[in-house]
């Protein structure tokens, strides 16, 4: 499945060369026909992350003060980790600031 | 300086603490006239009664003098007034609205500069930190600076200073004169607290943030919008502002915006960012604004469906520890086996070293960028992470120079900002068969007090 993934707030620090859009190909999770947010997870922990992964996941989830949005949508909207994702979704990982 | 430079410090400090008594009273002064003026007997009717009637039955009214506006206010307002979306009736509910920001930094004098301009009706600002960055305020309270500032360009607002640090014990009294509070500060504690103390309040609370290049806004309780705590039970472990660089700019841009949803939410002009959240990227010039981020969530424990949080829970309710809890279980600081003695140095005996001119290798692992601001003469930059692989290459350069001391004197030492890294990077060596290498104790923060002073200061 075509994905585009956005990192921001500083997420994209863990990844290589700090990119922060990633078009990527998403293949649906064994036995299943369809990609879902807690797929899509460890599918980013596995394959995006360079380092820190605890700075953008917490066991099944993200870790707090990260805010996903599919479609600029609070990912908790559509269904939380099981939320599942369409063709050429566009999800965005930003993670919460507190500096003044 | 001498007991007379000392007296003359003196007597400067007491001027200037008088001439901005002065200022406050003058701005009262102005103030009260204004109010004068915005309250001055309205001219007799000239219009028959029962016309009057017939024209009201119409819903048709004869004017107020300039809408009820003075002629300075018609003046200073003008450009706004001639807004068709805010108008005079924009411009009465800005008059008499009260904002609190709360925090005094970058965001913070942004936002009070626009909101005096424009005209609300008070504006209090409440930080306890002394200033840095404005020359003729070094050493000052901030609130001082940046209330002088919204005085400076315009007199006819009510500016309140709080000079004292937001906290749980002393919020709500603050709070609770204002109608609209602004989170300009700086910490995830404060950010809860402050977040907290208007749920309660039932207080909107127009949140901004910033790091790096980076920006954040959004509106939290308004209009059953959700608070602070309802996006995030939890605190993130996340960067803070003190340790990583910003750019003056975009905290600017940022407190702008706080500045346009206060307008909003103060005139009920406009759709306010409530249930929204805008980022701001500065490096790619791109806003992104999420159309629906979580709402009031019913088990929010301060503003869900049972809240059991009161104010006295609020008021004992330790924040820093509750901002800490995370954050030192997402990020671990490894911790360290002390360093044997010998292995460790001060400043001073570093310092003595460089004057003997004998042979050793200074290496200082900070990032880079840092190294590029200030650096001591002749150290080689190997920032900390970088140091495991360039170990190898690094062996060969330093068993030469470790020939060349002959044993008589430790061959390698390492510095850091804190002399925290320059510990890890000392273990490190010994971990891979190094042995000689040394930290120097409190680093490159102990070496411009203890031995250089003009070492340049960027900490
Ligand atoms: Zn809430």
């Amino acid at each position: 499945m075509h994905l585009t993934l956005e990192f921001g707030g500083g997420l994209e620090l863990l990844l290589e060369n700090s990119t922060k859009v990633h078009k990527v190909e998403v293949p649906p999770q064994d036995g299943e026909n369809m990609v879902t947010m807690k797929g899509l997870l460890s599918w980013v922990k596995a394959n995006l992350i360079k380092e820190r992964p605890e700075m953008f996941v917490k066991g099944d989830s993200v870790r707090p003060g990260v805010l996903a949005l599919i479609n600029d949508c609070d990912w908790e909207l559509c269904g939380g980790l099981d939320a599942e994702l369409e063709e050429k979704d566009v999800v965005v990982f930003i993670s919460t600031l507190h500096g003044g | 300086m001498g007991a007379g430079g000392e007296r003359t410090e003196a007597i400067m400090r007491e001027i200037a603490s008088l001439r901005a008594k002065r200022d406050e009273l003058d701005s009262r002064i102005r103030f009260f006239e204004a109010q004068l003026r915005v309250g001055g007997a309205s001219p007799p009717s000239t219009l028959p009664p029962s016309l009057s009637t017939k024209l009201d039955a119409m819903g048709v009214h004869a004017a107020a003098a300039s809408g009820g506006l003075s002629p300075d206010m018609v003046r200073r307002y003008s450009r706004q007034l001639l807004l068709p979306e805010f108008g005079v009736q924009g411009q009465r509910r800005l008059s008499r609205s009260s904002v609190l920001v709360v925090g005094a930094g970058g965001l913070g004098s942004a936002v009070a500069l626009y909101l005096a301009a424009c005209g609300v009706g008070s504006l209090g600002i409440a930080d306890g930190e002394n200033i840095m960055h404005v020359e003729a305020y070094v050493g000052q309270p901030k609130v001082k600076s940046a209330s002088a500032a919204c005085r400076a360009i315009n007199s006819s607002i009510k500016v309140f200073d709080h000079h004292l640090k937001l906290k749980s014990k002393n919020a709500v009294s603050i709070v609770r004169q204002y109608d609209i509070v602004v989170d300009a500060t700086n910490s995830i504690a404060s950010r809860y607290m402050l977040s907290d103390c208007c749920a309660l309040l039932h207080k909107p609370l127009i949140s901004g943030s910033t790091i790096g290049l980076k920006g954040q806004l959004t509106v939290y309780n308004h209009n059953g919008g959700p608070c602070y705590r309802c996006l995030f039970p939890n605190p993130a472990a996340c960067q803070s502002s003190s340790d990583n660089g910003i750019l003056g700019v975009v905290p600017g841009v940022i407190g702008c915006l706080q500045a346009l949803e206060v307008i909003k939410v103060a005139t009920r002009v406009g759709e306010p960012l409530s249930g929204r959240m805008l980022h701001f990227d500065a490096l790619s010039s791109r806003f992104k604004t999420a159309n629906k981020i979580h709402q009031k969530s019913s088990t929010c424990t301060v503003c869900g469906s049972n809240p059991n949080f009161t104010q006295d829970d609020f008021m004992m309710f330790d924040y820093d520890s509750f901002a800490q809890s995370t954050k030192s279980s997402n990020k671990p600081t490894p911790s360290l086996n002390p360093l044997p003695k010998n292995a460790r140095v001060t400043c001073r005996e570093y310092k003595r070293l460089l004057d003997s001119g004998r042979a050793h290798l200074l290496l200082d692992v900070r990032p880079v960028h840092h190294f590029q601001i200030a650096s001591i003469a002749n150290s080689v930059n190997i920032p900390l992470h970088e140091l495991k692989e360039k170990l190898t290459r690094l062996r060969d350069a330093l068993s030469e120079v470790a020939d060349v001391s002959h044993g008589k004197h430790r061959p390698l030492y390492f510095i850091s900002q804190r002399g925290d890294d320059s510990q890890v990077a000392v273990h490190i060596l010994r971990e891979n068969g190094f042995p000689y290498a040394s930290d120097i104790v409190g680093g490159l923060e102990s070496w411009a007090q203890e031995a250089d002073p003009g070492f340049p200061v960027y900490w």
